[in-house]
């Protein structure tokens, strides 16, 4: 895993380069694309930052989660509620969404990272889904089963987001960011502790690391970049339903950490654009058979690919 | 105060109702991830088939030979897909326990997708069979006679499922891989054979449970995802690959789902969450469950 000194710093050039292109093209993208091929196109990048938390705990912690969605779900809805009853800015509704976000990630992390591998998942998609079913049942906050409409255009330095474009930009410069800190932490020593404790996790507390606490953190901080990414998406859709928080945001963002490779971020940006395009291209034009492409394409990868989430749970020797 | 009765015992028959129902549907998912580690999330699916097919052949206003032909065509049907399940993760025998959940997981899409082309997207409701479709007078309020039968079919399939597990040379065996299973193909016995009944049973009674519970539940897309939760949550609370915990478990889950809804209808989640919490930092491997491999 730690190369020499020389070529570490290499790959890391290369790949700053690399991302510093892919920001780059996306943000020209909008000038070239027609308007609703930018449309997909944010759609990817706002899935792609949830993918990319997930993988945070998926890949480099080995804790598979299949309730990322509930995360997701809260920093939209808050960001939708702020947006509609609060204060316009569309910073202010980021911040609550990532706090959201985050708060719902530390209330379920206390029960949900006593738990490992399987149990995990079990726990995690248990919880999910209770609150999902909390969003569509407190209608007072979360409109029920409507969800949140008619959320007006976020603002954002004195201009509101009109426009395919605006909100484009202002997403892909709150995603790259949000993916770039993400990067930071991945490999600060923090990181490598995670990596430790997904490997070996006897080892890493033999070592006196507070295991417990590193996970808990580690699912904190997923849970509140998801939060951040739920909240762009309330910028973007401006519209919030409970179909957000649930396993039909779960199950995506899991294929797509499961498809790009646990534990490289960068993957599960590759996985969260084929799972967008396969589910809302492809499955449209098959007559929206979305779910069906999704399952046989989770099947076809968990057969055909293994290696991406297998490393997650029960497999260390797989890395070189 | 009286009527305070009243409202509560209706509330703990039908947590009763829901608890055995429950108990039908989670110990399949229990004892398959007892034996193999599988966690099968295809499992709410086949629920949710059972359901359909009392739609399907029962239909609104079913005769007992229309209900009594759903509930076999329940049976095969999911006895036919748990072995086929069963083939399937088997494959990934040699593969992580993520591999194989997500492979189920993959065909509970495929099913579920399958289901609704099948049969539609609405809400479709299942009534009772003549008979057990009036309802009569306890402590002078009406309940349905339906529900009453539930209780008792499942409080005979819970004592049957019992007796099966602790009684025969089956049962004995499926105890035996559920708390060691290096050790019985170490005494050389082939076990496979076993892995795909209790595969297939298990999925025979989730979708009789979703033909029994039809009535009930009605039969609707996403309903499979609910009692998915229900199940899992039954199972966590249980403690996995064990028979008792199942039934406990899943009547503890009936009562809190029902007294939840009638007292707090709005947050009634909550209280789902604060009891698996509860039972989590307590008891780490659920009420029956411990850590070396779990008793019935």
């Amino acid at each position: 895993m730690i190369g020499r000194p020389g070529s570490a710093a290499t790959t890391a050039a290369v790949a700053a380069a690399v991302a510093a292109a892919v920001v780059l093209a996306l943000a020209a993208a909008p000038l070239v694309l027609a308007p609703y091929a930018v449309t997909v196109l944010t759609r990817i990048l706002v899935f792609a930052l949830l993918a990319m938390s997930l993988d945070l705990l998926v890949g480099i912690t080995g804790l598979p989660s299949l309730g990322h969605g509930a995360y997701f779900g809260a920093g939209a809805y808050a960001a939708g509620w702020v947006t509609l009853h609060a204060s316009p800015s569309g910073p202010v509704a980021l911040l609550v969404a990532l706090t959201a976000g985050g708060l719902v990630a530390a209330a379920a992390g206390c029960v949900a990272v006593r738990a490992r591998g399987i149990f995990f998942l079990m726990l995690t998609l248990a919880i999910g889904e209770i609150v999902q079913q909390l969003a569509e049942s407190w209608h007072e906050v979360t409109g029920g089963s409507n969800g949140l409409y008619g959320i007006p255009a976020a603002r954002v330095g004195g201009a509101a987001l009109v426009g395919d474009q605006a909100v484009h930009w202002w997403v892909l410069a709150v995603a790259a960011t949000a993916a770039a800190g993400l990067w930071l932490l991945a490999s600060s020593p923090f990181g490598h502790a995670l990596r430790g404790i997904r490997d070996n996790e006897a080892r890493m507390r033999a070592l006196g690391y507070r295991v417990y606490g590193y996970k808990l953190a580690a699912f904190v901080v997923a849970g509140a970049v998801a939060g951040l990414a739920g909240g762009l998406l309330s910028a973007q859709q401006r519209l919030v339903t409970p179909a957000e928080l649930g396993l039909g945001t779960s199950i995506p963002a899991l294929l797509a950490v499961t498809i790009g490779g646990a534990g490289t971020l960068w993957g599960a940006c590759v996985g969260a654009a084929v799972v967008v395009l396969v589910r809302d291209h492809l499955g449209a034009s098959l007559g929206g058979h979305g779910s069906l492409l999704l399952g046989a394409v989770f099947v076809a990868v968990v057969y055909l690919l293994p290696g991406g989430a297998a490393r997650a749970l029960s497999m260390p020797r797989r890395r070189g | 105060m009286p009527a305070w009765l009243d409202t509560h015992l209706v509330s703990v028959l039908n947590g009763l109702a829901i608890g055995f129902l429950l108990f039908i549907l989670a110990v399949g998912l229990s004892l398959v991830f007892g034996m193999m580690d599988v966690l099968n999330l295809a499992h709410g699916v086949l629920f949710l088939t059972g359901g359909y097919m009392a739609w399907a052949i029962a239909g609104e206003h079913p005769s007992w030979l229309g209900f009594a032909g759903a509930l076999a065509a329940a049976a095969v049907v999911g006895s036919l897909a748990g072995v086929g399940l069963s083939l399937a993760t088997e494959r990934l025998a040699r593969r992580s326990h993520l591999d194989q959940a997500l492979l189920t997981l993959g065909l509970a899409l495929i099913a579920a997708d399958a289901l609704s082309v099948m049969f539609g997207d609405d809400v479709h409701a299942v009534g009772p069979p003549p008979g057990l479709d009036g309802s009569v007078s306890i402590l002078g309020s009406a309940y349905p006679v339906y529900r009453l039968a539930i209780i008792a079919v499942g409080a005979a399939l819970a004592a049957a499922v019992h007796r099966i597990v602790e009684r025969t040379a089956l049962g004995a065996l499926v105890r035996a891989t559920v708390a060691d299973r290096q050790m019985v193909s170490a005494v050389g016995i082939d076990d496979r054979r076993v892995r795909v009944a209790v595969f297939g049973i298990g999925s025979l009674l989730a979708a009789v449970a979703g033909a029994l519970g039809a009535p009930i539940y009605g039969v609707r897309p996403g309903l499979d995802a609910t009692v998915l939760v229900l199940a899992l949550v039954v199972v966590v609370i249980g403690g996995l690959g064990s028979v008792r915990g199942a039934l406990v478990g899943a009547l503890v889950i009936g009562q809190i789902e029902t007294l939840g809804r009638s007292l707090l209808s709005d947050l009634a989640s909550f209280v789902l969450f604060g009891a698996l919490a509860l039972v989590l930092v307590v008891r780490p491997h659920g009420l029956f469950g411990d850590p070396s491999g779990t008793r019935s």
